[in-house]
């Protein structure tokens, strides 16, 4: 019997997207499914954003709050190590301080930061909000213009609050993250709210919502794989962005990246499970499709760096 | 390849004749469509329908089984790309390789390892469910014994016998008995030799070719000698080679319906990076390996890819299940609250996860409400005032409370008159709605 290999050709195609002024990094931009260059062009690798906070990273369990024992208390200094030490392409600066049940600093406040870590750095910048909706309106905004002309990503925008969001990402030329609750319908009425706005469509990225292994990653798989699935095999041109994985803070929130090899000698060694359990749940957010990570631990991120490599060399045996 | 329902009503004689218990020829037919039926149930059938039809029903990738005993390893039959479209039905097989050119000692660790390698998540024990035995010392004395230590001390572990030489294999399968172990060692240049080996001993063959056409090609030649049961390795090691073979042997035999390539995969996944050889068995897990192989069995790997499979192999129509009881968070006291949720396991786990993290101690009552979220079950009638109270009445945690306190979901606060009515001497208080804000809510009430 001969063998013809099945390959497919996609009608759609993602976007693809490039942030940063200084230093630049493009992303996305694919024919086909995650790493199937074997039939599809993938013209860029996927990117590793590697997260600081504005406030002491005090919950952080001690593998992952100990590389950055030295730094974490400013977080210029911290992006700073991270582009220069860990030689980061990317940082994800989460505005945790103002959150109402953490420090609940003002917006002013929040743009100072955004300001100090723009002129530390200059790789590009993924500036995010508490994650808490009404506050985000207020900090993302202010953020979004103290950032004005770095052409940074800024989020997320989720239902309640992407109004606000969005003009802010319009008025000063920053890409944006919509974000909703691993559902597909969700996902792409969010977009179409957002585009109708006078937003371009090419200047969102998707967050499906991540979740981490054994907490959830089969809804995440499960609704990557089908958003992506809308977007190339049915040309659906609402679902074509790429997408993000905001890794590290659901990973390392787990129980296994916590509990003492003492209290549970089964589970093996504390620090590696940590490790392992960041990189198994970005290793397979990649393999559904996404293309910008958000994470911690550098061991973790090294190790995704080798896989990426591998991944995207179907053709060496 | 799978027919739907329409193409299989045009195979039938279309006379409406009930014969077969349905009221329709169509309906039958989509019966068949959905594997609920079976052919043999339609007497009128022409028989180039019945042949058309039989081969349809065979799964496009074929059920091969290797061990013996309470852990025998089944995989193929698998049905479809994309794990939204249904269930994946056969969990990969995560082996252990064990060679043969090391010292006792190095094997004794080895075994231990996987002896000790159990765990349980979500009520499932998992564990590495095979050893590959592998012949590199070219010394058949030397593979012999490995087989017998493997047989000693872990008699009930499926084995992988990974050899090239049909004299060592016929020989090794000689003491493994009834084992039925896996015979991986098909090559081009032995596999006539190894063909019989494998029918003599009625056990499974791999099959080993560089590329998708090549180990084809051989699996047909294999086929031909009688060994139906088949594993296929294309040489595939590394993650992005795995994922385009796995992938387009999958799509051959589902989409294609390509015999040739209709049959398990083994991927080798070892490294000597310990967290890239993870990566790479998970690459394998998702992207449809029966079998992954690896080099090591630490703790914490297991732990991660054990919990990976139950990921991906779960089915995505049934929602995960917690087991229904009170669970302790930290150490509570008689003073401690009663927090309430239902058993759907991500629910339970994020809840739990929560409480744990800000180490306030507390009661988590977890109630059986066949796997629903709280507003889901609260919908379907299952998360109500009266089923509320009755199972905290009878769970025996009355009794051991001093104070009585129970936080309900914030977004069921509806709930809570009804509840202190039928809960008498408690406190009903309304927690977040979220998760997430269970830490701030705990840590900021009074004490």
């Amino acid at each position: 019997m001969a063998f013809t290999e099945p390959k497919e050709a996609f009608p759609g195609s993602i976007y693809d997207v490039t942030f940063g002024t200084e230093r630049t990094v493009t992303f996305g931009g694919e024919h086909g499914l995650a790493f199937h260059g074997f039939e599809g062009a993938a013209p860029h690798l996927p990117v590793i954003a590697f997260e600081v906070q504005d406030s002491l990273p005090d919950d952080w369990p001690e593998a992952v709050h100990d590389v950055y024992a030295g730094v974490s208390g400013d977080p210029a200094v911290w992006a700073r190590f991270c582009q220069d030490e860990l030689k980061a392409q990317a940082i994800a600066l989460r505005l945790l301080s103002t959150h109402p049940d953490r420090e609940d600093r003002p917006a002013a406040d929040a743009a100072k930061t955004v300001a100090d870590v723009l002129d530390a750095v200059s790789v590009p910048i993924i500036i995010l909000g508490s994650n808490h909706v009404e506050k985000d309106a207020e900090v993302l905004v202010a953020a979004a213009e103290a950032a004005k002309g770095r052409k940074c990503i800024i989020g997320k925008a989720q239902e309640k609050n992407y109004r606000t969001i969005t003009a802010a990402a319009m008025a000063n030329d920053h890409l944006l993250i919509a974000l909703s609750e691993l559902d597909i319908n969700l996902c792409k009425q969010l977009n179409i709210l957002i585009t109708q706005m006078g937003y371009a469509r090419e200047r969102i990225i998707i967050d499906p919502m991540c979740s981490a292994l054994g907490y959830g990653l089969d809804y995440t798989w499960s609704v990557m794989e089908r958003i992506r699935l809308a977007a190339l095999a049915q040309n659906d041109a609402v679902m074509q962005q790429p997408m993000l994985a905001d890794v590290g803070m659901y990973a390392w929130k787990t129980k296994e990246a916590q509990a003492p090899e003492a209290e549970l000698p089964r589970w093996g060694s504390l620090k590696q499970r940590g490790i392992a359990w960041e990189a198994i749940t970005a290793g397979s957010m990649l393999l559904t499709g996404a293309e910008l990570l958000i994470m911690r631990h550098p061991e973790a991120v090294a190790s995704l760096q080798q896989f990426i490599g591998e991944l995207s060399a179907a053709d060496e045996r | 390849m799978a027919l739907s329902g329409v193409q299989i009503f045009k195979l039938l004689p279309k006379t409406n004749c009930k014969k077969c218990g349905h009221p329709t020829c169509l309906a039958f037919a989509m019966k068949l469509a959905q594997r609920q039926a079976s052919v043999d149930a339609c007497p009128d059938m022409s028989d180039e329908s019945r042949g058309l039809l039989g081969a349809a029903a065979e799964p496009p990738i074929k059920t091969v089984t290797f061990g013996a005993g309470p852990h025998v390893c089944t995989m193929g039959e698998e049905t479809v790309l994309y794990r939204h479209e249904k269930k994946f039905v056969r969990p990969t097989v995560i082996a252990v390789r064990i060679a043969d050119n090391q010292p006792d000692a190095g094997i004794h660790a080895a075994l231990a390892d996987v002896l000790n390698s159990e765990i349980d998540r979500i009520g499932q024990k998992l564990r590495i469910d095979a050893i590959l035995l592998d012949y590199v010392s070219g010394n058949s004395a030397r593979y012999q014994q490995l087989l017998e230590m493997v047989m000693a001390q872990a008699p009930d572990v499926p084995m992988i016998l990974s050899v090239q030489d049909a004299d060592v294999a016929e020989t090794a399968l000689r003491s493994a008995g009834t084992k039925k172990p896996l015979l991986h060692g098909v090559i081009a240049d032995n596999f006539e030799a190894m063909s019989q080996v494998a029918l003599k001993h009625k056990v499974p063959a791999g099959i080993i070719a560089q590329g998708l056409d090549a180990v084809a090609q051989l699996a047909e030649k294999v086929k031909g000698i009688g060994v139906s049961e088949l594993v296929i390795d294309s040489g595939a090691r590394t993650a992005g080679v795995v994922l385009r073979d796995n992938t387009l042997a999958r799509r051959a035999a589902i989409k294609k319906n390509f015999k040739a390539l209709g049959y398990p995969v083994i991927t080798f996944a070892g490294r000597d990076d310990a967290m890239l050889e993870t990566l790479v068995a998970m690459t394998g897990i998702a992207k449809y390996s029966s079998i992954v192989v690896l080099n090591r069995s630490e703790q914490w790997r297991n732990l991660a890819l054990f919990t990976y499979r139950q990921n991906i192999y779960t089915d995505p129509q049934v929602p995960m299940q917690v087991e229904q009881k009170i669970y302790k968070v930290g150490e509570p006291t008689p003073e401690s609250p009663v927090i309430i949720t239902t058993n759907f396991s991500l629910t339970y786990f994020i809840v739990a996860g929560e409480i744990e993290n800000c180490r306030v101690p507390v009661w988590l009552a977890v109630m059986d409400c066949e796997g629903m979220s709280v507003l889901t079950a609260w919908a379907a009638g299952k998360f109500t005032p009266a089923k509320i109270a009755q199972f905290i009445q009878e769970s025996g945690l009355p009794e051991q409370l001093t104070k009585k306190e129970l936080v309900i979901p914030g977004y069921l606060a509806i709930l809570s008159g009804a509840l202190e009515e039928k809960l008498p001497g408690w406190t009903v208080t309304v927690g977040p709605r979220e998760a997430n804000a269970l830490p701030a809510f705990l840590k900021n009430r009074p004490q």
